[in-house]
């Protein structure tokens, strides 16, 4: 249960996307969003601010969507966690991702990882969510560049597509 | 659990990580470099809530996330505390954090402490060699500090259910992800007759309004329900600031905040008489 503290060569293993992941040699303090970027060769999640406010580094953790700049990593190793990575399949992108696209959601880009994960979190919940729901889902992603309105409609035709039954 | 006490007894410099949202805060940004570190997020019986009707009360793990209180059948026992869990930052933010780490942190500005202060809440507190049951009013000492001695962990914190309503209010710079600038909750007890008013961040520790609590008993009888004129609420609602000892600082004014808490404790006791 506890993490001794040689402090520079923690080595442990974690659940990513489905496969144990080994992480050797690490510093008891990283977090894991440097550990999936740095260590895993997996840099969708994003980083700015560290401090848990802009929501650019959200990844799936025991099906909760957390922040992984706030998880320390070598605490996770019983966790499964999902990235943006493992969304969409055989280098198709996912409903949310195409909709991001199709709707105008995408500008520099920086945050749209954040975003995908946090509206897949959604939808996989709710896949009928009005405005107030949306919005309160999202208010942990911040965009310095889309002015949300046209996220927000891209949440609203992956939900449509989804209640139609197209993607997944 | 043993194993865990026995863990942090044995190190001297050891942290307990619940969720994160502080801890991992102070690491990335403040330069805290954390010696042994142990986990308690794992520990299922950290992590549960149970309803204990012989005693009407209900014990909720310290390492329980926000967002499992936010609604359910949790939230139906206690709306205050439902209220204040779904102020707290975001919801990757209620994914993570915990009771145990707004007690831990003790900010004047944690959201949870005021609930835990109104409902009398008894924090449960553990170690290898002893066990404590500790009242909130003397659990937090100061700005940032609590009662708790090394190798100690809160387990659990246990509220008693009262008949009436109950509620919690935050006024803060947006709507969503902010600190309190100030904070209220009000816990009506209709067997009892009793208004109980817990005050955030507008003191170094959470305030208990209490002369404005026996002042109100006395104009009103506050058994089942009962009805305030609007002077009595803004009374009430001004004696309750009375009572704190708010400061200035980067988020506000000692004056707004004053004035702030007067106005959420006069709403609360308007929402509460109905
Ligand atoms: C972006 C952001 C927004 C936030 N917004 C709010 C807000 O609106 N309102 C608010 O109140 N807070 C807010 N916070 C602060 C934080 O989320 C809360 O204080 C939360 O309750 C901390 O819980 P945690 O489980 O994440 O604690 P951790 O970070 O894991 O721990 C915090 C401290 O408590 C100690 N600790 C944890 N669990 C225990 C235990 N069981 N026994 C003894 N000590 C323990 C730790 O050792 C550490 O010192 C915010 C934080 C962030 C990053
Ligand atoms: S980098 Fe994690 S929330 Fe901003
Ligand atoms: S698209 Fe640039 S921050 Fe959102």
């Amino acid at each position: 249960m506890s993490i001794p503290n040689d402090s520079l060569n923690e080595s442990y293993s974690l659940n990513v996307n489905g496969t144990l992941r080994e992480v050797r040699d690490a510093w008891l303090g990283e977090s894991l969003l440097y550990v999936l970027r740095e260590r895993l060769g997996l840099p969708g999640a994003k980083g700015a601010c560290e401090q848990g406010e802009c929501g650019s580094c959200t990844v799936i953790m025991d099906d909760r969507a957390v922040c992984s700049c706030l998880v320390m990593a070598a605490s996770a190793t019983e966790s499964r966690i999902l990235t943006v990575e493992s969304l969409g399949e055989n280098g198709r992108l996912s409903d949310v991702q195409q909709a991001f696209l199709d709707a105008g959601g995408v500008q520099c880009g920086f945050c749209t990882p954040g975003f995908i994960v946090a509206v897949h979190h959604l939808l996989d919940q709710n896949s009928d969510p009005d405005d107030e729901q949306i919005k309160e889902a999202l208010s942990g992603n911040i965009c310095r560049c889309t002015g949300y309105g046209r996220i927000l409609d891209a949440v609203k035709v992956a939900a449509r597509g989804r209640r139609d039954g197209v993607g997944s | 659990m043993d194993h865990l006490l026995e863990l942090l007894a044995d190190h001297d410099d050891a942290s307990v990580l619940a969720g994160g949202t502080d801890l991992m805060v102070e690491v990335n940004l403040h330069g805290r470099r954390p010696g042994t570190v142990i986990p308690v997020g794992g520990l299922e019986e950290m992590r549960e809530w149970n309803h204990r009707p012989r005693s009407n009360s209900v014990t909720i793990g310290a390492a329980l996330p926000y967002s499992d209180m936010e609604r359910g059948p949790l939230a139906e026992l206690l709306p205050a505390l439902a209220q204040a869990a779904r102020t707290v930052g975001s919801p990757q933010i209620r994914a993570a954090g915990t009771i145990g780490g707004n007690l831990g942190t003790c900010s004047p500005a944690g959201d949870i402490l005021p609930v835990l202060a109104a409902l009398d809440a008894t924090i449960h507190v553990l170690h290898r060699d002893h066990s404590r049951d500790i009242r909130f009013a003397d659990f937090m000492t100061g700005v940032k500090r609590n009662c708790l001695t090394p190798g100690e962990v809160v387990h659990s914190v246990t509220v008693p259910l009262t008949r009436g309503w109950q509620g919690y209010a935050k006024v803060g710079t947006r709507n969503a992800m902010v600190i309190s600038t100030a904070s209220a909750c009000l816990v009506h007890d209709a067997e009892e007759g009793h208004v109980a008013l817990a005050l955030g961040a507008v003191a170094p520790t959470i305030v208990r309004a209490v002369k404005a609590e026996a002042w109100l008993s006395r104009q009103v009888d506050l058994r089942g329900t009962f009805r305030v004129s609007p002077e009595t609420a803004h009374e009430f609602g001004l004696r309750a600031a009375s009572e704190t000892s708010p400061i200035t600082d980067h988020r506000s004014t000692a004056e707004y905040r004053r004035h702030a808490v007067s106005v959420l404790a006069r709403r609360l006791l308007e929402r509460s008489a109905s």
